[in-house]
């Protein structure tokens, strides 16, 4: 069986700029894969070279086993849910999900049956007849998901699919895309500058930086396991502990990653588990975030920053010990 | 298991497929059939025209001589003809001025004040005079200015008969009535093109944004001096823009002074003489040279000063 | 929202805009009274009487009329024809991607209406002599074309400019073919610039009169015969009465144009 998307040493240029700069990488059929980093970092690029906006200027990309550079978007089996969704205006929403299908050839009374189904799989059955116009941000998203699906692709991408949702409906959006994608077992591609979305909703991750990926992981991988310190800031916030300090503190000598949520705050003294490191400090900022508190302290070496579920009364100035289990600590290959 | 779509490759999908891959290829196909217009045919006979103001008449035969000189550039300065050119671009400063002062209230109120509907009405106001036929506009005040017309009959109404013959007994700009005048001639000539005047003041106006004007006057200026140090420097590429064609229409017209106007040339109309009657082409040739160099010095300066960005 | 209670405009700014306003517009109010005068051989005002007779004189006793409408008709047709093709075609190029000496190219097509009729009228003509072309309808249709060129450009430039990049991508993505994304997505967005720019472009060549007088050979348009009218008068009000039937013939068009480019391209207008 063949791999879904398989990027080989690709790199694309745009003048000086290496937007994506040798880029490997290997998406299995039926994933719900994730390209996550800050903007210009050559996500949005990658997801343009699957669906043939652009061709590479180096590499080798293969979708389902077959050679995609060279082939024009038209000739690849692969749709895209755009950014801006980039919906018909001229056409009604019945007609622009039924346009792949026209395009094709494929009967009139056909298409539209196969549109009613498309929309109703993303829950706007009986909107064929409305203008774009008169939907709102969420709508469109939908139709341009369902005119995307009724061609019945190998491969979707989304191009920051909930970007322009407000939190609500993002919410409700990303379980549906995820309960889609797993029901229509398509292999789905999306890009994203939020860790939040990527870890929640993808299966596997792949980290961007300066048009190469850092890090290729399921998302506890690189949540737990961050190889380097720009996967280890970049994917939630993490402390990031010199050698020294992790050395002397059980842990490696390297570069190490230690998640906030892993370290309890406790009473000056109190006695620590033998599995456990600790390091005394004074808290400087508390910081309420609703479900949790964010506390730093700072300690002899560094400044570290604990979350702790809400509620604990904690003040500026107060002496406390740190305290996290040594297996909390990830050495991070990369270095600084 | 295929990766691309079950698609014919028709006649269509096979040259859709080598644009694909060369998109420069399809630029350069599309551009090709205008560019052979403009630029080579256009174009061309702009040089070709160039060209023939070297070439001089000769006096005797009334034959083009095909021979490089400058001679023809020579008659050009010639006394009489100067005077045409300067005559001729007085007029076109006169009436560029004139528009501007015209156009800026009526762009500044569509730019500022007008909404909705009443923004609407003022875009068409400007815009049917722009297109309408200009034979037809020129006729009108023809009426207008004509010994027995429109204005001499109110002129008695308002017992105004003292201003208009002050007027008309003027020298140089003066004649036997306004249709025979230069007063006449200016006055159709800010009649036509004033539309092209306000178009392009309104657009650089409507980029003034209010809050400039409310971040003016919050500061402590004085209306006079928010429009003296905000509106007036934001809207001048504006009237620049307008002023390029009044100024180059004006500068080329032989239509309006051969109807409403002396008998003294302007540069358009020495054309129009040098080229038909005369046959003197070169010395036709040589005149069209002076508006296309005061025009390209004007666009370098207009270009300067940000005009384009509001064409 | 808040701008209506504090924009009010001051009443010297409301009266010069007025004044202009009215500038523009009353004098041909003029053409339209001197159609019905009873005065035929001067601009006498106010007219001593008033009649409809011109208007059956024009229709009826005048042939001389008719075969420049034809004519004008004619090369408005083909000019615009010609002028949407090279227009679009320019306007499609320019608008696709960003090249090397692109702004010089589209000066060059703004260039026949920036400089003076009369320059760009001489050169064809000396341009048509040159290569011996004899003046003739094709000569004038020419002159208009090159002219027209520009106004097609200029509207379907902008709403190229409008026509979202994503658009085009999401027809190709969905299975397109360069010919399919045009026809089923590009024509109808430009579609109404297109039409817009044509009925500005037939109104343009309509009553055009400068570079007509220096391409044409014998053929007399209707411009060039109002102006042989304007020099040298016959029946006045018949000229009256074909200026207005002019004025009307190229007022539609752009009533037309305006209606169909209003939406978003001046926001002012959509007031609802």
């Amino acid at each position: 069986m063949s791999r879904a998307v398989r990027f080989q040493n690709v790199s694309r240029r745009f003048g000086s700029v290496r937007a994506v700069d040798g880029v490997s990488l290997d998406i299995e059929p039926g994933e719900f894969f994730a390209l996550l980093g800050p903007s210009g970092s050559g996500k949005t690029t990658c997801l343009r070279l699957i669906a043939g906006f652009e061709q590479p200027d180096e590499g080798h990309i293969e979708i389902f086993g077959e050679t995609a550079e060279g082939v024009p978007p038209y000739r690849r089996n692969v749709n895209t849910v755009f950014q801006d969704y980039a919906l018909f205006p001229h056409l009604t929403v019945g007609e622009n999900v039924a346009y792949g299908l026209m395009i094709k050839g494929v009967a009139k009374a056909e298409r539209e049956a196969k549109a009613k189904d498309a929309l109703a799989l993303v829950k706007l059955a009986g909107y064929e007849t409305r203008r774009t116009a008169q939907l709102s941000g969420g709508q469109r998203q939908r139709v341009a998901l369902a005119r995307a699906l009724v061609n019945g692709p190998k491969v979707l991408l989304l191009d920051e699919p909930l970007g322009a949702l407000d939190l609500k409906l993002r919410e409700q959006m990303q379980e549906e895309l995820k309960s889609l994608q797993t029901s229509l077992g398509i292999t789905f591609v999306f890009v994203t500058h939020d860790q939040g979305e990527a870890l929640s909703m993808a299966n596997r991750v792949a980290i961007f930086n300066d048009g190469k990926i850092v890090q290729v992981g399921t998302p506890s991988d690189v949540y737990e396991r961050p190889t380097t310190r720009f996967v280890a800031d970049f994917v939630g916030s993490s402390n990031v502990l010199s050698p020294e300090f992790a050395a002397a503190h059980g842990g490696t000598s390297s570069w190490t990653s230690l998640r906030p949520e892993r370290i309890d705050v406790v009473p000056e003294g109190a006695t620590v588990a033998a599995d456990c490191a600790s390091a005394k400090g004074t808290v400087s900022v508390v910081s309420y975030q609703g479900a949790v508190t964010r506390v730093t302290v700072v300690t002899d070496k560094l400044p570290l920053i604990a979350t702790i579920p809400a509620g604990a009364s904690l003040h500026r100035g107060e002496r406390v010990t740190l305290v996290w289990p040594k297996s909390a600590m990830v050495a991070m290959g990369g270095g600084a | 298991m295929t990766v691309a779509a079950e698609k014919p490759r028709g006649m269509a999908g096979a040259i859709s497929d080598v644009f694909f891959a060369r998109p420069q290829l399809l630029t350069l196909l599309l551009l090709a059939p205008p560019l052979l217009w403009i630029g080579i045919v256009y174009v061309g006979s702009l040089f070709a025209l160039l060209l023939q103001s070297f070439y001089s008449l000769d006096d005797f035969s009334g034959l083009v001589v095909h021979e490089f000189t400058l001679s023809t550039y020579e008659q050009l300065f010639d006394g009489s003809n100067v005077q045409i050119i300067i005559r001729t671009v007085t007029m076109a400063a006169l009436v560029t001025i004139a528009s501007a002062f015209i156009a800026f209230p009526i762009a500044y109120y569509a730019a500022r004040y007008a909404r909705g509907w009443m923004k609407a009405l003022f875009y068409l106001a400007v815009m049917m005079p722009l297109w309408s036929s200009y034979l037809v506009k020129v006729y009108a005040w023809k009426l207008i200015l004509a010994k027995e017309g429109v204005i001499t009959w109110f002129a008695q109404i308002l017992h105004l008969n003292w201003l208009l013959d002050g007027i008309l007994a003027l020298p140089v700009i003066g004649g036997p009535s306004l249709s025979f005048s230069y007063v006449g001639t200016f006055l159709v000539f800010v009649y036509i093109w004033l539309p092209y005047m306000i178009l392009p003041t309104q657009a650089a106006l409507e980029r003034v944004p209010a809050n400039f004007i409310e971040a003016s006057a919050d500061l402590g200026a004085e209306p006079g001096q928010t429009f003296r140090t905000v509106i007036f420097p934001l809207a001048l590429p504006g009237i620049v823009a307008g002023s390029i064609f009044t100024f180059s229409l004006t500068l080329g017209d032989y239509i309006i002074p051969q109807i409403v106007g002396n008998s003294r040339l302007m540069i358009g109309q020495a054309v129009y003489t040098l080229q038909g009657t005369a046959g003197n082409i070169p010395l036709a040739a040589a005149f069209t040279v002076v508006p296309m160099v005061i025009m390209a010095f004007y666009l370098w300066m207009a270009k300067r000063m940000g005009a384009f960005d509001v064409l | 929202m808040s701008s209506d209670g504090k924009t009010k405009s001051p009443v010297g700014l409301r009266i010069s805009a007025t004044a202009g306003l009215l500038f523009l517009h009353l004098p041909l109010f003029f053409i339209f009274l001197y159609a019905f005068t009873t005065e035929e051989k001067s601009f006498a005002f106010p007219p001593p009487g008033l009649t409809t007779k011109w208007f059956g004189v024009a229709w009826n006793s005048r042939p001389d009329i008719w075969p420049p409408l034809y004519l004008s008709l004619q090369v408005a047709a083909i000019a615009t024809i010609l002028a949407l093709i090279f227009g679009t075609l320019a306007a499609a190029a320019l608008s696709r991607s960003k090249f090397f000496g692109r702004e010089t190219i589209s000066l060059l097509f703004v260039l026949p209406i920036a400089l003076p009729g009369i320059i760009t009228g001489i050169a064809l003509r000396s341009a048509f002599d040159i290569m011996s072309i004899p003046f003739s309808v094709w000569t004038i249709m020419l002159g208009h074309a090159t002219f027209c060129i520009v106004v097609v450009y200029n509207n379907a430039v902008a709403r190229f400019r409008r026509l979202s990049g994503n658009l085009v991508e999401a027809s190709m993505d969905l299975g397109a073919d360069g010919f399919q994304t045009f026809r089923y997505v590009i024509l109808p967005q430009i579609g109404t610039a297109l039409l817009a720019g044509g009925m500005l472009a037939f109104a343009l060549s309509f009553d055009e009169v400068i570079v007509t007088t220096f391409t044409a050979g014998q053929q007399t348009t209707l411009p060039i015969w109002m102006l042989s009218e304007l020099i040298r008068p016959r029946q006045r009000p018949v000229t009256n009465v074909v200026a207005v039937f002019v004025f009307l013939v190229t007022l539609l068009p752009i009533l037309a144009a305006y209606y169909l480019t209003r939406e978003g391209e001046h926001t002012g207008g959509s007031s609802k």
